[in-house]
């Protein structure tokens, strides 16, 4: 049976109020630091205040004794803790080179932030007033921020790697060998672009919290954390800290807000558990903004360099990327692996031959380490592909839209001859299951009256013009729903991508969906409710979700890369389809027949002909608890757990359009109008739907015009708390116009794609190509992120040779 | 996040105020709404070891008509100047300036005295006190005097406060219908000013002052010159970064904080002359 | 030092250090977890209460500054067992994600509308200026507390 083709559907689609929102909107939700710890002691940590530093000594004997301090640590204290270095699950080449990285440092800091010493007081005040007191003598050594310089080695930041090159990842698909040098010397048009894709800070509201909960006889030991991957965390947790396993139990709390940062094991995790166990009492640690903004991961962080060949229609013929990524200091859990994830994405929506270079370098600085940030290599795929046609466009003299047509997938490339939908098969391989670019670029035209702005940029873009017009663009493609174990094997990846769920039908019929997702505010409470609910035809109402407690949910991959959805609810899916199986078995012994003969719909089973002859699952539940009158061969209760290992990537995309005006005194830009128009395929709820787009885009839009974190030739984060790095608040960004094209996957049983980034992946190149086209007639081209007023005006000057 | 421990006194009144800061001498600091310094404190870029509240001096919070000036109680909140029906008849340029202080929030808490006292030259009622030429009235152990606002700023976060000093009022002088205007440049609404322009003008007379362009808030005396000697807007506007010093940051660098000042004082003149 | 606040109806006094602030106050005296922290630069506004009557951030205010003053948090606001209606707004308008930033977020919008009952929607997007949410983009904040300044 499937949902999505054959019946209509009666919660799927529809825009149920999220069941989490009481509870957080009434302060009774309970976020890691809100949660009761009698006898809990504090820890801290001393930061290093330099990017690149010898540690000569280190006099923590003040710090000791001050009121309340338990003790100080430093990293050779508890160098014999450690059973392993901190993790990074993500080798991406054999010969990658990553540093040991310890919860704190040894020798040697590589950042400002790097955990120095560690104090353990009896509350967090003590445990800061301490902080003041430890004596650290440094000998400071160059630092190094810029990705280029650091290729040359004249720093070597790791001294065991002797370079601070990392890695080089290449994928090179060419229908025959030299077919991208032909490519682009057969070029009627090409463009040799550079972007840079700046560092970020994910600034999730909630800063990092951390307890653990020793049981200092029995041996287990509990860890809270404010982290997306509690799952990956427990696995983690136990091989560095040398604990068993089954020892370790971790519980996300309410988690407010992710968007990778919190998809990682870090450094206060594995010290909470560590000192807990050698006091003998739960420690807990709560990060201050600044801390978060210097020892939470970076996201982004690029060069790029982005070549396209066009034939004379501009028809793509050849794209040809070179990367140098920016790792930090360390590899975190998949620091190298980000770049990767974009890899395939540089040709965006285009049907592009056999005729594709990317390779990528990826380095280390003396910065904070990067990771996953909301979209994770994909943006910044995106945006290159994105702003590199605009500007293919540009030198063409056609409109950009015009060229991206020429381009697109065509909607029957989808299809085979038999109209069967196959999916199209990229030039690398994959295989996007399914899309319709230009539909999803004609509602959005339609929304953002494309040609109406056009017409007017006509008449206000006038030399001297005080406010220019800007319309831009990005139809965009995002491969997610992470991932295919077998796909995640060829890119060397630590871990599988299945997700697994289990389905619980209580004696008295109510449910319980067991989920291995860990959510962070994507309402998967309510959304995976709806899911059980449709497929057993019972109300959302009379279904629990059971989450982000590995006592709980044992079996799990946690959430990141739009994966949830695709990956987690297709997997509740596929449990409740094996209770109903089960039930369905149960049901034909008690009404005397086959099981064959049984209908199964709105929750009741009933005789194919005879309507008369039924049985409500919910009686069917009762049944298999009590056991009284089981058929042969079944187990009693009514219960399955389902993995999912997904057959493909999904692959959301959809046209997004942005309205700007640009102030050429002062080189602001003002957002008139933001369309997105998304195809996620199949929505479970609309709502839940539209509000990931509206955060999303606001965090892409960010990028483009706000964002940054900015550090000096120091290695110093200048913008290292939320007066300085500028997340935009309400009276900032513009309001959403949100559409939508549906078109199915026909790669799950849902149809769905998901949605978590989509919005993130089309905002920054969307915002940068509508400022460039609104600079375009003073003779600017590129402008890099953010477009602040300043470097606007910047630009705008430079264009007029630096005259005023 | 957690300021290092310090001893609190209250005061009940402006002398138990001066009496308590000068018994504890350097490291005592007043403490008003606080949002100027508890921010610091929170960072540990400030560590004043003892704090006198003056937050409980009911008498120094009012706004009142005083012949040909307006009288603020330098404890009068940033929402009540902003609210005020007195200071919209006759000082519309403050009232609308310190709507643009910070976010509502802050306008709650923060007081205008606290403002001018910190001295920070990135903050918007200084300058605009600066520009309408108030005088304010500071109270020391030996009685009440009064400074020019063009006299007090001394330089970054210093005035000419004493030690022992504190400011009681701020006297505004009537605008009696001038034409004005507040231009505030920044990236979010909530910043601070990357430059800030308030001004007025009537008949021939009038004042500019510039936010953030320089160690203190600056009397842009060039442009009110050039006015007066008949130059226009535009030429006027040109002079706007003559008497400023700025400094460049993660926002501006030093020639475009100087454009943007001449670019809001030439937009700040034709709006305050409308 | 003793500082005696009103804190949702109720007075309660406790011993604080002078240095504790308004939000460490409410959180780990008075036991209410429901504000936040978010930053320590009084930008991001999740801390918002009311204090007196009127929106603050209580993480700019030491608890002594508010010494014999009247607080309201975020579980001060439901009565009778029903939701406040900018509470119940927020949720019929997916106002909401993470909910970290929430709690502060509705205390601001309910002292918006205090001051201001029938705002537009730019009233609304500059009134919150002070509250910055990682997730919603805005959109449906702004949606929903124009929908409670109906009701």
């Amino acid at each position: 049976m499937s949902i999505t083709q054959d019946r209509v559907t009666t919660v799927i689609g529809k825009r149920l109020l999220r069941r989490e929102d009481p509870a957080l909107l009434t302060g009774e939700a309970k976020f890691t630091n809100d949660l009761a710890i009698p006898g809990a002691l504090h820890l801290a940590l001393l930061r290093s205040p330099y990017a690149h530093a010898r540690i000569k000594s280190v006099d923590v004997a003040d710090a000791k004794a001050m009121p309340g301090v338990v003790a100080v640590y430093t990293g050779k204290d508890l160098h014999s803790t450690w059973a392993a270095p901190m993790p990074c699950a993500w080798p991406v080449t054999p010969d990658m080179k990553n540093p040991a990285h310890y919860p704190l440092a040894l020798d040697k800091v590589c950042y400002v932030g790097d955990g120095v010493a560690a104090v353990v007081a009896t509350s967090d005040a003590a445990a800061r007033d301490a902080l003041d007191a430890i004596d650290v003598v440094y000998e400071p050594l160059p630092a190094v921020t810029d990705l280029e310089e650091a290729l040359n080695d004249k720093t070597v930041i790791h001294d065991a790697l002797g370079t601070n090159k990392s890695y080089t990842w290449n994928l090179k698909v060419e229908s025959s060998e030299g077919a991208v040098d032909a490519a682009f010397k057969n070029a009627a048009f090409s463009v040799k672009e550079r972007y840079v894709q700046q560092r970020l800070l994910p600034m999730a509201m909630e800063p990092r919290a951390v307890a653990a909960v020793p049981q200092p006889f029995g041996g287990d030991i509990t860890l809270y954390s404010a982290t997306q991957v509690p799952h990956i965390l427990k696995v983690m947790t136990a091989i560095t800290c040398g604990i068993p396993e089954h020892q370790v139990r971790v519980v996300a709390p309410a988690v407010g807000g992710g968007f990778g940062s919190k998809l990682n094991v870090y450094a206060e995790e594995l010290l909470c558990v560590a000192l807990a166990r050698k006091h003998g009492a739960p420690v807990r640690w709560v990060e201050e903004r600044t801390e978060n903004a210097q020892a939470t991961i970076h996201g982004r962080g690029q060069i790029q360099h982005v070549e396209l060949a066009a034939d004379k229609d501009g028809r793509l013929t050849a794209v040809r990327i070179r990367l140098i990524g920016d790792m930090g200091a360390y590899l975190q859990l998949v620091t190298p692996g980000v770049p990767l994830l974009g890899a395939f994405l540089y040709a965006g929506v285009y049907d592009l031959p056999q005729a594709y270079d990317f390779s990528c370098t990826s380095v280390f600085t003396t910065m904070t380490p990067t990771d996953a940030y909301r979209g994770a290599g994909r943006p910044e795929a995106t945006y290159a592909i994105e702003v590199a046609m605009d500007a293919l466009a540009r030198k063409m003299k056609i409109d950009p839209y015009e060229l991206r047509k020429r381009n697109y997938i065509k909607r029957e490339q989808y299809f085979d001859k038999d109209g069967k939908q196959v999916g199209y098969t990229a030039f690398h391989g994959l295989n996007y299951d399914s899309g319709d670019h230009l539909a999803a670029a004609e509602k959005a035209m339609k929304h953002a009256d494309y040609q109406g702005v056009r017409k007017k940029q006509a008449t206000q873009n006038v030399p001297g013009a005080r406010k220019r017009l800007g319309i831009g663009m990005t139809s965009y493609f995002e491969m997610c729903g992470l991932a295919p174990s077998r796909v995640l094997a060829s890119l060397n990846y630590g871990a599988g991508g299945w997700e697994s769920a289990t389905v619980r039908v209580l004696p008295t019929s109510k449910v319980q969906v067991v989920t291995g997702t860990s959510p962070h505010g994507q309402g998967h409470e309510t959304s995976w409710a709806m899911i059980a609910a449709e497929k057993l035809g019972i109300s959302p109402d009379d279904v629990d979700v059971l989450h982000s407690d590995t006592a709980i949910a044992p079996l799990g991959l946690d959430t990141y890369g739009s994966r949830s959805l695709a990956v987690g609810g297709v997997a509740i899916a596929g449990a409740c389809d094996k209770v109903i199986d089960k039930a369905r078995k149960i049901a034909a012994h008690q009404l005397e027949c086959a099981a064959e003969d049984l209908d199964f719909a709105n929750g009741v089973f009933s005789v194919k002909g005879s309507p008369d002859k039924a049985v409500p699952i919910a009686a069917i539940a009762f049944a298999a608890f009590t056991a009284h009158n089981l058929p042969d061969g079944v187990e009693p209760n009514l219960e399955a757990q389902y993995t999912h290992d997904p057959k493909n990537f999904s692959w959301p995309f959809g046209t997004h359009i942005c309205v700007v005006e640009v102030e050429t005194e002062t080189g602001k830009v003002d957002v008139l109008k933001y369309v997105a128009v998304d195809d996620c395929g199949k929505q479970i709820n609309p709502l839940i739907v539209e509000g990931q787009v509206h955060g999303g885009v606001v965090q892409g839009l960010a990028q483009a015009l706000f964002e940054e974190a900015v550090y000096d030739k120091d290695g110093n984060l200048k913008t290292s708390n939320l007066a300085e790095y500028l997340v935009p608040a309400a009276c900032d960004v513009p309001p959403i116009t949100t559409d939508f094209t549906v078109t199915p996957s026909p790669t799950n049983e849902l149809g769905v794609k998901g949605i978590g980034e989509a919005g993130t992946i089309g905002a920054a190149p969307t915002v940068m190509n509508a400022v460039i086209d609104a600079l375009s007639g003073l003779g600017i081209t590129a402008l890099d992120m953010p477009a602040s007023p300043q470097n606007v005006w910047k630009a705008i000057n430079n264009a007029r040779g630096g005259k005023k | 996040m957690i300021p290092v421990p310090f001893e609190y006194k209250r005061a009940g009144s402006a002398e138990e105020a001066i009496s308590l800061i000068g018994q504890y001498g350097d490291d005592a600091k007043f403490l008003a709404g606080g949002h100027s310094l508890v921010p610091l404190m929170k960072l540990r870029l400030a560590q004043p070891t003892v704090l006198v509240d003056i937050g409980r001096v009911k008498d120094l919070s009012y706004v009142k008509e005083a012949g040909d000036h307006i009288a603020i109680g330098a404890l009068t909140r940033h929402m009540d100047v902003e609210k005020s029906p007195v200071l919209k008849q006759h000082v519309p340029l403050l009232a609308h300036a310190a709507s643009h202080v910070g976010d509502s929030q802050v306008r709650h808490r923060g007081t205008i005295g606290g403002s001018i006292a910190h001295a920070d030259p990135a903050s918007d009622l200084p300058a605009t006190t600066l520009a309408l030429g108030a005088t304010y009235v500071v109270q020391g152990p030996k009685g009440k005097r009064e400074i020019a606002a063009k006299d007090f700023f001394k330089g970054f976060l210093e005035s000419a406060l004493a030690a022992d000093e504190m400011l009681v009022e701020i006297k505004v002088p009537k605008m009696k219908g001038a034409g004005w205007s507040f231009q505030k440049f920044n990236r979010r609404a909530q910043d601070w000013a990357i430059v800030g322009v308030a001004a007025w003008r009537n008949n021939g007379s009038s004042g500019v002052a510039l936010v953030n362009m320089g160690s203190t808030p600056v009397l842009a005396s060039s442009v009110s010159k050039a006015l007066s000697g008949g130059a226009s807007i535009e030429d006027a506007a040109a002079r706007a970064a003559d008497d400023a010093d700025p400094q460049s940051d993660l926002n501006a660098s030093v020639e475009y904080r100087q454009h943007l000042a001449r670019v809001l004082v030439r937009r700040a003149l034709e709006a305050a002359s409308k | 030092m003793q500082v005696t606040i009103t804190v949702n109806g109720a007075k309660q006094t406790h011993d604080v250090e002078p240095r504790t602030l308004l939000v460490h106050y409410i959180r780990e005296h008075a036991k209410l977890t429901g504000t936040n922290i978010g930053c320590d630069t009084s930008s991001c506004g999740a801390c918002t209460v009311h204090l007196d009557g009127e929106a603050v951030k209580s993480c700019t205010i030491f608890a002594a500054q508010a010494d014999g003053g009247s607080v309201t948090t975020i579980e001060g606001l439901a009565k009778n067992g029903e939701m406040h209606p900018m509470q119940k707004a927020f949720m019929e308008n997916h106002g909401l994600q993470c909910g970290y930033c929430t709690p502060g977020m509705v205390m601001a919008a309910i002292g918006l509308l205090n001051e201001n009952p029938n705002p537009s929607e730019d009233d609304v997007r500059v009134g919150l200026e002070g509250n910055l949410c990682r997730c919603t983009g805005y959109h449906n904040i702004v949606k929903s507390v124009l929908a409670a300044a109906k009701k």
